[in-house]
């Protein structure tokens, strides 16, 4: 298959693993956060730590956008849904995420109408079949799906579709990685720059990580030779002690970004003065909101929004997770009360989210006494 | 897809395995309320996906009350004494949406997915009973096309439909129809399907390219926009059991048609069952590039997604090659191949490797696959 064979061809990714280790210097412990979390999944989805020197750390970061909704947000969703009788539209992440009523999946067992989509033009289209029924399409992600969100408020709004809403927990990337800088406890020396929010933002909105930061960022895409590559030019940017902004993903990322997406999100969205983040806190500037002229199709303006606030259980350390303070396994519930089957937290749940990644792939191959070898 | 046999509490259970009044007419034992142990609130979609909250409610509910914990550990069928003849039995209901899709239709699936499980036990399926859950304004040409459907599928597969029941459903209750059949088989001689009887070094045979059939129902549904040229594998597989037991019968220890939850959910449940690993290799296990696309497209994992004609089967390692060969000279088997080998570890967990030496653990399907979004 074009595109995926040639990134994990097994004799380039050798020869990649080979050259990291080169670069590597033994004497440095590297801490190196990929944002994203469809790379947190990647890296455990193929195994990259076992081709990787140990004192490579990789640190999973915010980008998991299921992970860093508020439970609040969640039930607050649910109970528009259940309490005005609205189809409740999502993706299929979503379904499984836990509100303190339950998640998703729960609430449709109980009556409510909950449908998966697979992009928000799906839900439009189940407003159409449904004109006596009111459909809420519950938005979630960064920049890789807000664009989407936008393009089909406008198509509602032209064909003047009226029992469609949006619940807009859109969420943008720069300000959750500015976050984390700003935190005491995190001491990182380099990004591996997200790939699908950087196809529609492009790469000049992390120049200021290298330029005030001083620290290098590579853009990068999703297969195992994308992640090695990327950490490649970054320990050779470390190396020369050069902190520079590269694009890794160039067969998909343009430097400047996809203009239309940024014009239609630009039309629709405006930004929140501050939203929640789950275990970031209230971050400013980091949300999305639909617009005025947009607001027969804002959920938060047709229906009365609870408002819930919600603190997560005291035990469940998915604040810390998700930060890269402290790795899944060391969440005092992961493993025991919470695993992909009982999630307590949304990192449990989405295949992005770093314990549910490090439970389903790793975990228990720690407990392996003999070194693992390939069969064929 | 998921029937009796495959309900039972766990071998290595402890001390309260308890006996009731089985077919072999054994005095009836009840002390089961201890092992009842289902604790969810209610049934969701998960409980029937063949994951592990399936497996929850059969083992938690269903097997301490209903099952007779002294028949031998099967898999997808029962075995079943009547007056010291063995018979194998199995049964399964379909439930599918759409109810026709490329490569086939519910009809077809009904029969081929109950000789596929007495096959897996090692049983050649004899009889079949079919009961049909019909909703009321079913047009009779679309009845009339699946039960065509059933007679041409329990022809080729050598199996005969002797009864039935019909029930309608109000309209709005039943996606057009339910299928439930029920199937009753003819043990093979030498072959014994036994988790318990599987060792470190015996190989894992996959019969063919898998995720057709779970890719193609995801794509038929026309809710995604993608098309693929793909159809459903659903098939019996007797015939290529029937072929691999006369080379290498005494080798094989165990078989499972990987249905819903998939591959992964098959290997795990053998894991479970025998306390040892399961080691795969990644590049070895024959799949479509359809089929790779759109799980990468989709977020899933190709061992996740349910097949309808391939069948699992551990051998052990001197009769490997006498199985591979007898299924890839028969028609269908071409693609027949060794994925991987049983090791003692990851104890009780299946482990994925690939040629650059990375590795990941592949668990039981929790709930259905979902696509995820980013
Ligand atoms: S193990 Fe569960 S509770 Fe702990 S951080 Fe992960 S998701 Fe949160």
């Amino acid at each position: 298959m074009r595109y995926v064979d040639e990134f994990r061809d097994p004799e380039l990714i050798i020869k990649a693993s080979e050259e990291i280790y080169r670069l590597a210097d033994p004497d440095r412990h590297y801490r190196i956060m990929e944002v994203c979390g469809g790379h947190t999944h990647a890296i455990y989805r193929f195994g990259l730590k076992d081709i990787l020197p140990s004192n490579i750390e990789l640190i999973h970061g915010p980008g998991c956008p299921v992970c860093v909704l508020p439970m609040g947000r969640i039930d607050d969703g649910l109970t528009v849904a259940t309490n005005f009788d609205v189809i409740f539209a999502a993706f299929g992440d979503m379904m499984r995420v836990p509100g303190t009523q339950g998640s998703p999946f729960e609430h449709k067992a109980r009556g409510t109408d909950v449908r998966i989509v697979y992009s928000p033009a799906d839900a439009l289209q189940i407003a159409r079949k449904n004109p006596e029924k009111h459909v809420m399409f519950f938005a979630i992600g960064f920049e890789t799906t807000a664009p989407s969100t936008a393009l089909t408020l406008m198509r509602a709004k032209s064909e003047g579709i009226t029992n469609f809403s949006v619940f807009c927990n859109h969420v943008t990337i720069v300000p959750a990685i500015r976050a984390i800088l700003d935190s005491p406890d995190m001491r990182l020396d380099a990004f591996i720059g997200p790939g699908h929010v950087s196809t529609v933002i492009g790469c000049r909105p992390y120049e200021w990580i290298a330029r005030s930061e001083g620290k290098p960022v590579v853009t990068s895409g999703f297969e195992p030779l994308d992640l090695l590559q990327s950490l490649v030019m970054l320990l050779r940017q470390l190396r020369a002690g050069e902190a520079r902004v590269e694009n890794q993903y160039k067969r998909v990322v343009p430097w400047e970004g996809n203009r239309a997406a940024l014009k239609a999100m630009a039309e629709i969205f405006q930004l929140r003065p501050y939203f929640e983040w789950r275990g970031l806190g209230f971050i400013s500037q980091s949300a999305l909101r639909i617009r005025d002229e947009y607001a027969e199709w804002d959920a938060e303006q047709r229906f009365p929004i609870p408002g819930t606030r919600v603190t997560d259980p005291k035990a469940a350390q998915c604040g810390e997770v998700l930060k890269g303070v402290l790795k899944p396994a060391q969440c005092k519930l992961f493993g025991k009360e919470c695993t992909p089957e009982h999630p307590i937290g949304a990192l449990m749940v989405s295949t992005e989210g770093s314990c549910a990644a490090y439970y389903n792939y790793e975990h228990r191959k720690a407990a392996m006494v003999t070194s693992i070898s390939s069969v064929a | 897809m998921r029937s009796v046999l495959q309900l039972r509490t766990p071998q290595s259970g402890n001390g309260d395995q308890h006996q009731f009044g089985g077919l072999n007419g054994k005095p009836a034992v009840k002390t089961v309320a201890a092992s009842v142990r289902f604790r969810d609130p209610q049934i969701e979609m998960a409980h029937g996906a063949g994951g592990k909250a399936s497996r929850r409610l059969i083992e938690g509910l269903f097997a301490p009350l209903l099952f007779n914990n002294t028949a031998a550990p099967l898999g997808d069928a029962a075995r079943v004494e009547i007056d010291g003849s063995a018979v194998a039995m199995t049964t399964d209901s379909f439930v599918v949406k759409p109810l026709k899709f490329p490569g086939g239709s519910i009809g077809e699936l009904a029969v081929n997915g109950t000789m596929n499980d007495l096959a897996v036990s090692g049983a050649r399926g004899q009889a079949m009973l079919v009961t049909f859950v019909l909703e009321e304004g079913l047009p009779t040409s679309v009845l009339s096309d699946e039960v065509h459907a059933m007679a041409a599928a329990a022809e080729r597969a050598g199996v005969t439909i002797v009864g039935g029941d019909t029930k309608v459903v109000e309209r709005g209750k039943a996606d057009g129809m339910y299928i439930t059949t029920t199937g009753i088989g003819k043990f093979m001689a030498h072959v014994v399907i036994d988790p318990q009887s599987v060792r470190p070094g015996d190989k894992i045979i996959l019969s063919g390219p898998i995720g057709d059939h779970g890719i193609t129902i995801l794509l038929a549904r026309g809710e995604l926009d993608l098309e693929a040229d793909l159809s459903s594998d659903t098939r019996c597989v007797l015939p290529l059991i029937e072929t691999m037991a006369e080379e290498a019968a005494p080798g094989i220890r165990w078989m499972r048609d990987p249905t819903r939850g998939g591959v992964a959910t098959s290997l795990n449940e053998l894991a479970r069952d025998c306390g040892l690993g399961i080691v795969l290799s990644e590049e070895d296990i024959p799949m479509r590039n359809e089929v790779r696309g759109a799980c990468e497209l989709l977020g899933l994992d190709a061992l996740h997604v349910a097949n309808e004609g391939q069948f699992l089967a551990v051998v052990a390692p001197e009769y490997t090659d006498a199985a591979v060969n007898a299924l890839s000279q028969t028609a269908g088997g071409e693609d027949a191949c060794v994925i991987g080998e049983v090791r003692n570890e990851p104890s009780c967990a299946v482990l994925v490797t690939t040629r650059y030496g990375g590795s990941r653990i592949v668990d039981m399907l929790v709930g259905d696959p979902l696509p995820r979004i980013c």
